[in-house]
């Protein structure tokens, strides 16, 4: 059983990600682009930055990937998270499982960037149209 | 006294202006050592924060021993 979770600071090729997961006993590869884009919150983004806690991140992000793999029915799991400046478009995460059936597949995909945006140490910093920006989910709501 | 490295990330980088620095303490746990480095930065309130030593989640009311690694973790947005 392989599984990896792992950084990189330079562009992500999904189709070359994909191939790493060929098998000829599975019948179904999932793969998840995380992208960035151009809004949020009704904010116009034109960019952002990535930060991680690598040491504990790998650790955390490789625990995700095991929880998959014991809880569905897939023969591989592996995510890639991209570090530092990235414009509009670009791959932030890819998620990407094969399996002998598609229905784990899926759902092991959608477990895992679940659980990665929840649990794994990134932080994401947006850069907005007006000058702002602000680092995402850190921002203390008034009632 | 205990000699601590803290290490900072993302928002809480930015407000003490360093990654990292090494902290000597009197504090017993993770939790009073935030204390007494908040007297000294002011950290930003944040909707929620975890504590890291030595590269794994741990509770606040871990002790603090000399060498260790310890990281607050402001609230994440990966992907």
């Amino acid at each position: 059983m392989d599984a990896g979770f792992s950084f990189s600071r330079e562009a992500l090729d999904p189709a070359a990600l994909a191939r790493l997961l060929a098998d000829d006993s599975c019948g179904a590869l999932v793969t998840f682009d995380g992208r960035v884009r151009d809004h949020n919150e009704g904010r116009r983004v034109l960019r952002l930055e990535y930060e991680g806690y690598e040491a504990l991140a790998v650790k955390e992000g490789g625990r995700v990937l095991d929880e998959a793999l014991a809880r569905f029915a897939i023969v591989q799991a592996r995510c890639v998270h991209r570090l530092g400046p990235l414009a509009l478009g670009e791959v932030a995460v890819w998620v990407g499982v094969s399996a002998h059936h598609r229905g784990d597949a899926f759902a092991a995909c959608r477990y895992i960037i679940d659980e990665v945006k929840d649990r794994v140490p990134i932080w994401k910093k947006e850069f907005y149209a007006d000058g702002d920006s602000g680092w995402i989910n850190c921002e203390v709501r008034q009632a | 006294m205990a000699r601590v490295r803290v290490e900072y990330f993302a928002l809480l980088r930015e407000h003490t202006g360093r990654g990292a620095e090494e902290v000597h303490t009197q504090a017993a746990t993770a939790r009073a050592l935030f204390s007494e480095l908040d007297a000294r930065y002011g950290f930003p309130r944040l909707p929620s924060l975890k504590l890291a030593i030595n590269d794994e989640f741990r509770d606040w009311d871990s002790p603090v021993a000399d060498g260790d690694t310890i990281v607050f973790i402001p609230p994440v947005a990966g992907g």
